[in-house]
């Protein structure tokens, strides 16, 4: 099945490319849009492929402007063009009309017409594109969100995560030249966002095509995304590659309350006698709990900078098992007075460590020195 | 074994005709409107609401006396269908028709005008992603998600056709074949002290309105689509 779905948003890009000015691989994103009470204002440029996650509070503007991407908003104003493709720009008085934009949306209640059954549902937007441009089958789509055995079904028959896949299949088969995610797991209890998570990181792993995925949920992003956005008041506060973003201290606190990075290990070593597994990252590894993993598979995991501590010297006699040499890159004030976050680099890969002011100041950190990180846990994601 | 006369059967199949014709031209004028109340953001919503509601509380002889000068030789409407080679409307089953849509349009345009913003907009949201335009989308999302109150439309605009008097008398007169609907009928018969006919059709009308209404509580139906 990995093989058969493939949903191209362009042309590989060492093919034939237009000329026209503009017609390259990324999403270009220049809008605003006020209203009463809110004013949303991005200048973007977001990756053409992989999970771009839009997070922030709520009241950030984040769905807004997913809608805006949509063509939903028609008040707002400004430049929008994926892939090549130009779906507004004010200047022009071009706004080509939600119908007519490639793309497939993911509402945060599944909002599956009540009239007619899952398949008429799946079918709604697979008639209305041509035969020709049809590069996902019902057969597929249903199989990679299994639901198969529920095409008879009425919506007021299906519980609410079997919704959201439906959502999501009929979304896929407009083949769509990115997928936009509204939220799609946040009217699900904790059961149900398990339940779908797998097949979100299946449509992660099999798509050909950018999606941009609006989240609130730090685990969510952190767990989906390869690049993320974060919004606050309506307007960006940073922007790009997840890792090297979450590691980011110059965010506002209510950011760095939850400070920590995403580092993604692959998976060089069971030890049985005592039930661990090693993983390989740049610059170093980590010895976690056994994992039911074959060798060689990329598994990611999160690191609180409030699980990792400092020591100027390898320190033998701890219980902590994982020990990195980093070299410190940057100490700046975190969410108390009390505190600081030290940004490190792990030879190659950022770590950050949420420890006391008074610590650093004892322990003389500055840009350069070098230091051993000691890790007391990791959060495996997924 | 019927107490009808054969004048009297014609006015039934007249008023049935007329409620019929009244009906399904309702439908057709009074769904755009409704739409429009809907979505429209215009500042003229409030002023069209009031138009449309209007029949609900003016005497029906206001309406008829309004019509009948509109209709008239002398009056806008008139003239028109003069120069179109139409004649006069009123007096006439066409006259008759243009008084009933008039007044049974609220009884059609509000059940339908609360279907549609019962739906809200997410389902045409929705359809657009899906890539279905805004005519692609009344059609198959709209109307099928507001049946509930198109059916309450038509039984309400049929059932207060078939009770119309006042209009009809005003701009309608007594023209059996033609203009004498059951109401006028069974007027007719009470001022002729013809008692025992004006019952049976006055019995009929009772038993129908209540048969419709019961139609309409008895129907177990949800006003409006909120999305699965």
């Amino acid at each position: 099945m990995a093989d058969d779905l493939h949903l191209r948003g362009m042309p590989p890009t060492d093919g034939p490319r237009q000329d026209a000015p503009g017609a390259r691989q990324g999403i270009r994103i220049r809008l605003e849009v006020a209203f009463a009470d809110f004013r949303l204002d991005v200048d973007l440029d977001l990756p053409g492929r992989g999970v771009t996650a839009l997070f922030g509070h709520s009241g950030s503007g984040k769905t807004t402007l997913l809608r805006c991407v949509a063509g939903l908003e028609p008040a707002a104003r400004g430049v929008l063009t994926v892939n090549g493709e130009c779906w507004q720009d004010s200047a022009r008085g071009l706004f080509v009309p939600p119908h007519r934009r490639q793309l497939g949306y993911v509402f945060q209640e599944a909002s599956l017409f009540p009239h007619l059954s899952v398949r008429r549902n799946l079918e709604f937007g697979l008639r209305r594109i041509p035969a020709a441009a049809r590069k996902v089958s019902l057969a597929q789509a249903t199989a990679l969100l299994g639901i198969d055995h529920l095409l008879e079904r009425m919506p007021d028959r299906l519980s609410g995560g079997e919704r959201q896949r439906v959502g999501m299949a009929r979304a896929l088969l407009t083949s769509p030249r990115i997928l936009l995610m509204d939220e799609p797991l946040a009217a699900l209890d904790a059961r149900r966002k398990q339940e779908i998570l797998p097949y979100l990181e299946r449509l992660h792993d099999e798509l050909d095509i950018p999606v941009l995925y609006v989240s609130h949920a730090a685990e969510e992003v952190v767990r989906l995304a390869d690049h993320v956005v974060m919004l606050g008041e309506g307007r960006v506060m940073a922007a790009g590659e997840l890792r090297a973003t979450m590691a980011r201290l110059d965010l506002p606190t209510a950011f760095t309350e939850d400070a920590g990075v995403v580092v993604e290990g692959r998976v060089a070593e069971h030890d049985d006698h005592y039930h661990l597994t090693r993983l390989d990252f740049p610059g170093g590894a980590v010895w976690v709990s056994r994992q039911v993993a074959e060798l060689g598979r990329m598994l990611r995991f999160r690191v609180h900078a409030r699980d990792v501590s400092l020591a100027d010297h390898q320190v033998e006699g701890t219980s902590i098992v994982n020990l990195l040499p980093v070299v410190i890159d940057e100490i700046v004030g975190a969410d108390t007075a009390a505190h600081v976050l030290v940004k490190m680099d792990a030879g190659g890969t950022p770590l950050v460590a949420r420890i006391t002011r008074r610590s650093s100041e004892q322990l003389v950190l500055r840009p350069g020195r070098r230091m051993w990180a000691q890790i007391k846990s990791v959060a495996l994601l997924g | 074994m019927s107490s009808l006369s054969s004048a009297d059967w014609s006015a039934v199949w007249l008023t049935l005709k007329l409620a019929t014709v009244s009906t399904v031209i309702l439908l057709l004028v009074g769904t755009p409107i409704a739409w429009w109340l809907a979505r429209t953001r215009s500042k003229w919503k409030g002023v069209v609401g009031a138009v449309v509601a209007l029949p609900l509380v003016l005497p029906p002889t206001v309406i008829g006396f309004y019509l009948l000068l509109a209709m008239g030789p002398n009056g806008p409407v008139g003239q028109l269908t003069e120069a179109l080679g139409i004649g006069l409307l009123p007096f006439s089953f066409a006259g008759l028709v243009v008084g009933s849509v008039i007044y049974s349009l609220p009884f059609v345009v509000q059940p339908v005008h609360n279907a549609f913003e019962a739906i809200g907009r997410r389902p045409l949201e929705v359809a657009a992603t899906l890539r279905a335009g805004p005519w692609d989308s009344f059609f198959n999302v709209a109307l099928p998600l507001a049946r509930p109150g198109f059916v309450t439309a038509t039984i309400l605009g049929f059932a207060h056709t078939v009770g119309e008097f006042g209009v009809v008398l005003m701009i309608g007169g007594n023209i059996p074949d033609k203009t004498r609907v059951v109401s006028v009928a069974i007027y007719d018969h009470v001022e002729a002290l013809e008692y025992a006919e004006a019952h049976w059709l006055a019995g009929g009308m009772l038993a129908f309105s209540f048969l419709v209404l019961l139609a309409l509580y008895g129907r177990r139906y949800r006003t409006g689509g909120g999305l699965g």
